[in-house]
């Protein structure tokens, strides 16, 4: 499968994000939460620059500010007064604490700094809850970030007793349309679901009257307490396998079941969700969900000419490129190149996991890679259409050929945070963007132009 | 009502009129506050990227180089090596044992690849922290390669913004003086402070030529590396956005005796008061003669086609927070110049005398503010009533949020808003988000009455 993986030492546009990025995002999704970066100054407001562009949501991310002393000293009194100065300001219900590589270096234990935080302001009123999370921004990617985070917050706060009859979902990091799609989904099963993160609101709110300084929405804290009840979680992601995620630590510590499945991206691995939904609520999958089904099976056969045999580039997070590369190939789109700058080492194994009974070839799948190299292999690869963020665009306008944009960051359209891509209402969507890219490039490029297909 | 800031940032707002003039700034943001400030390494990379033929490569983790990958507006007539984002990706085992094998690999590799005129290694927080001697390698790799290799000293935490600018002027100054500077007219001058956005600098030069002015250098918009190589041959350096390259002026003007010129290129006046420095400066009355002709034709068109602009935004109320306070005095000119109304002025790095200007040019009742955050700046929009609010990317979200117009003026903006004609897109800029019909439908306009409308 990895056919000579390009190797070089520097790194040209990275197809990653910095781990303190990810958590940030995680912890976005918590009801009453801000995150905090302890660093200095610029960490957080480059990321919030970054995450603005794609939600064009305001987005504050607290930040120690360290300076030159703070980092022969101690980042501590910094972390401890930046953490006053939040609570005073913000009265969040939570601060939600990711480690920069700067402290993570200087070795300031964030854990027992907060440890004597708590001790020298006990008996104060008002004071939020804490959580924190390890982020050395020189391993991983923000990934490990997004689900570093969700594992803190679970392990820090999910608490033990009597078996209640929820179900934790952990879908990973998705859009703001996602996990409005898969609470909707969850309760029309007639599950009472329990979803860290949600940035269905957090990170796509209306237009307000009054600017509220921690958005409404996200996972309520009393229900995150409770997933240590829960009767089951289930988790996205099939590179997850072996990693310490929320789904093992409930599994470890509170003795959940833990479901880990493929994002449900595209028919076979909505199928796969929406089969573990019924045996766990016991009832048949919705009318609702069944119409969209055949619906999406009408337009693949209606589509399907337009789409068959052409070949894709599919780069990004990990678990994506494999939903989206599962969707790709029961479309008939090979997909030749499977690329991220993550390095899970699943890759391709998850891929194949979810794509093998169906290509007759699997793609090259490389980990850790760049732009740069992805581009130096589109080269031989001559594919049709590229699938991922928008920062693939200048491959895609040096191949002249179309961009379907996925996931995160869209930072040149609007929207990024309503694409949906999940169950078979999302497929159904990435169905007609594709096959409707692919049909426009046909028609710009003929001579004739045809007004029909 | 709950106090809108910090006590400790009290002395960091001054509302004019109210009491005497003192305001606080220059000091290190308060942990917590959610700053709108970046960081040294942001102030280095935002000077030197625009340098078109140079590599740029960032030595510390992924998210540095990743946050920073094109991210600006810097247009360039020629190589566009300057829009790509380098990185030595600094891995766990680089930080324990040291990052200066692979910064040396990294730096051979990307220079064999790529042949540039020049190389800058910026530092980032953990270079400072595990201390790796990047002098040292870059004298390696510029005597094996034989171009200019230069560390720029950026560590993210060793001060905000402003260390960073200064990071890139030294930077910068080891350049200069390095290149041959005959043929140069004595009616020469560099062009500091302006980055090309949106090819604004492609005005302004076109201007000078206009003008009879040769220009040696751009620092650093659309920047060549063989050219500021020579900048030290030219007779003026013409300063625009003081803050991230004044210091470079001073450098120069001790080192090579050459005297510099702060202006600003926004708004009609600046812009012409810029140009007629600049003619002054030369004492050739047949240059001061080709300028007021250019001064004139431009103005006049300028304002016959500001006309209908000024005419409906008259009255409207704007705020105003940028990054650097100078380009602050232009916007406030500018908005009177189209009538309308400045109640909220402030900067990320502004120093004392800047504030005491803009004190001085605002309107009683004016909130000026320093290195402020969204909370203070949300609660200020609603009280002062504001219809157009100019920032960067960071206040965008917050405008609109409360249903707010914005006009994007940093350095990521698309539009070119310098010279004469910018102004004339500034004036279309605030037009078009202040007379959008979405307002009405926004909840400070409208009522929620979903389903009373038969």
């Amino acid at each position: 499968m990895s056919k000579n993986p390009p190797n070089y030492i520097s790194t040209t546009n990275a197809c990653k994000l910095c781990r303190p990025l990810g958590a940030c995002l995680a912890f976005k999704g918590i009801e009453g939460a801000v995150p905090y970066l302890h660093g200095s100054q610029g960490c957080a407001t480059y990321m919030r620059r970054y995450i603005i562009s794609h939600y064009n949501e305001p987005i504050d991310i607290a930040s120690s500010s360290l300076s030159e002393k703070h980092a022969v000293y101690g980042g501590g009194p910094n972390l401890k007064l930046g953490l006053t100065n939040v609570a005073a300001k913000y009265r969040p219900k939570l601060i939600g604490i990711a480690a920069t590589c700067l402290t993570e270096t200087i070795g300031d234990d964030v854990r027992m700094i907060l440890q004597e935080y708590r001790r020298d302001t006990e008996g104060s009123q008002g004071l939020p809850d804490f959580v924190n999370v390890s982020t050395p921004s020189y391993s991983g990617t923000h990934m490990e970030g997004f689900h570093g985070a969700v594992a803190s917050v679970v392990e820090q706060m999910a608490e033990g007793g009597p078996r209640g009859g929820e179900i934790n979902l952990l879908p990973g990091f998705v859009s703001s349309a996602d996990y409005r799609y898969l609470k909707e989904v969850m309760a029309d099963f007639g599950l009472e679901c329990i979803m860290l993160p949600d940035l269905s609101e957090t990170m796509d709110g209306e237009a307000l009257l009054q600017y509220e300084k921690v958005p409404v929405g996200g996972t309520p804290l009393k229900s995150i307490k409770a997933m240590g009840r829960s009767r089951a979680t289930i988790e996205f992601g099939r590179t997850l396998k072996e990693t310490r995620t929320g789904g093992c630590i409930l599994k470890g510590v509170r003795d959940v079941d833990n479901f880990q499945i493929g994002m449900p991206v595209g028919i076979e691995e909505t199928d796969r969700f929406f089969g573990l939904l019924r045996k766990l609520s016991g009832r048949d999958v919705p009318h609702k969900y069944a119409k969209a089904r055949g619906r999406l099976v009408d337009a693949y056969v209606d589509g399907h000419k337009y789409v068959f045999g052409k070949k894709a580039i599919v780069y990004g997070e990990e678990d994506l490129v494999v939903g989206v590369a599962a969707f790709l190939a029961e479309i008939g789109i090979r997909p030749v190149l499977c690329a991220s700058g993550g390095t899970s080492r699943r890759l391709a194994e998850a891929i194949l996991e979810a794509t093998g009974d169906i290509l007759p070839e699997q793609p090259e799948v490389h980990e850790g890679m760049d732009f740069f190299e992805i581009s130096e292999l589109a080269e031989s690869l001559a594919p049709d259409l590229i699938v991922g963020h928008s920062k693939g665009y200048p491959l895609a306008r040096k191949l002249a050929i179309p961009l379907i944009r996925v996931g995160f960051p869209i930072h040149d359209r609007v929207g990024g945070q309503r694409i949906l891509h999940l169950g078979y209402h999302g497929a159904q969507q990435l169905f007609d963007t594709i096959t409707n890219a692919l049909i426009a490039k046909k028609q710009d490029d003929s001579e004739v132009g045809y007004s029909y297909m | 009502m709950e106090a809108v800031a910090l006590k400790d940032r009290e002395n960091q707002i001054h509302i004019k009129g109210e009491a005497p003039f003192e305001i606080v700034c220059d000091k290190d943001s308060l942990a917590g506050a959610v700053s709108q400030r970046a960081c040294v390494f942001c102030g280095s990379r935002v000077v030197l990227y625009p340098i078109a033929d140079a590599l740029h490569l960032v030595h510390g983790p992924i998210g540095c180089a990743v946050y920073t990958w094109d991210i600006r507006g810097a247009l360039s007539s020629g190589p566009e090596l300057h829009r790509l984002s380098f990185s030595t990706d600094l891995q766990e085992m680089d930080v324990i044992f040291g990052g200066e094998k692979k910064l040396y690999n990294a730096l051979t590799e990307l220079i064999d690849r790529h042949s540039p005129r020049a190389a800058f290694v910026y530092s980032t927080c953990i270079v400072g922290i595990i201390g790796d001697d990047l002098e040292a390698i870059c004298r390696r790799v510029e005597a094996e390669k034989g171009i200019p290799v230069i560390p720029v000293k950026s560590e993210g935490f060793k001060g905000n913004k402003r260390a960073g600018y200064k990071a890139a002027c030294d930077a910068m100054f080891r350049l200069i003086g390095t290149g041959d500077t005959s043929g140069i007219s004595p009616y020469s001058i560099n062009i500091l402070g302006d980055f090309n956005l949106a090819g604004e600098i492609w005005m302004i030069r076109d201007y000078y030529q206009r003008m009879g002015v040769e220009v040696v250098a751009n620092i650093t918009g659309d920047g060549r590396v063989d050219d500021i190589r020579r900048a030290h041959g030219a007779s003026l350096n013409v300063v625009q956005c003081s803050g991230s390259t004044m210091e470079l002026a001073d450098m120069m003007e001790k080192k090579y005796g050459i005297p510099s010129l702060r202006v600003s290129y926004f708004g009609i006046e600046d812009m012409s008061e810029a140009l007629y420095d600049i003619a002054r400066f030369f004492k050739d009355e047949k240059m001061l003669e080709r300028t007021r002709k250019l001064v004139q034709g431009e103005a006049q068109k300028l304002i016959l086609e500001l006309e209908p602009y000024r005419k409906t935004l008259a009255g409207k109320k704007a705020a105003i927070y940028v990054g650097g306070s100078f380009k602050a005095f232009s916007l406030v000119k500018a908005f009177r110049l189209i009538d309308m109304q400045v109640v909220l002025v402030g900067s990320q790095t502004g120093t004392v005398e800047d504030y005491k200007e803009l004190e001085a040019i605002t309107d009683p009742g004016t909130v000026i503010v320093d290195d402020s955050n969204p909370l203070e700046l949300t609660s200020f929009l609603k009280e002062k009533e504001v219809d157009v609010f100019v920032g960067g990317v960071k206040e965008r979200p917050i405008a609109y949020k409360l249903g707010i117009g914005f006009c994007d003026h940093n350095h990521e903006r698309k539009e070119a808003l310098a010279g004469f004609d910018g102004m004339l897109n500034f004036a279309r800029e605030v037009y078009s988000s202040v007379m959008s019909p979405v307002w009405r439908f926004v909840p400070r306009h409208s009522s929620k009455d979903l389903g009373n409308k038969v």
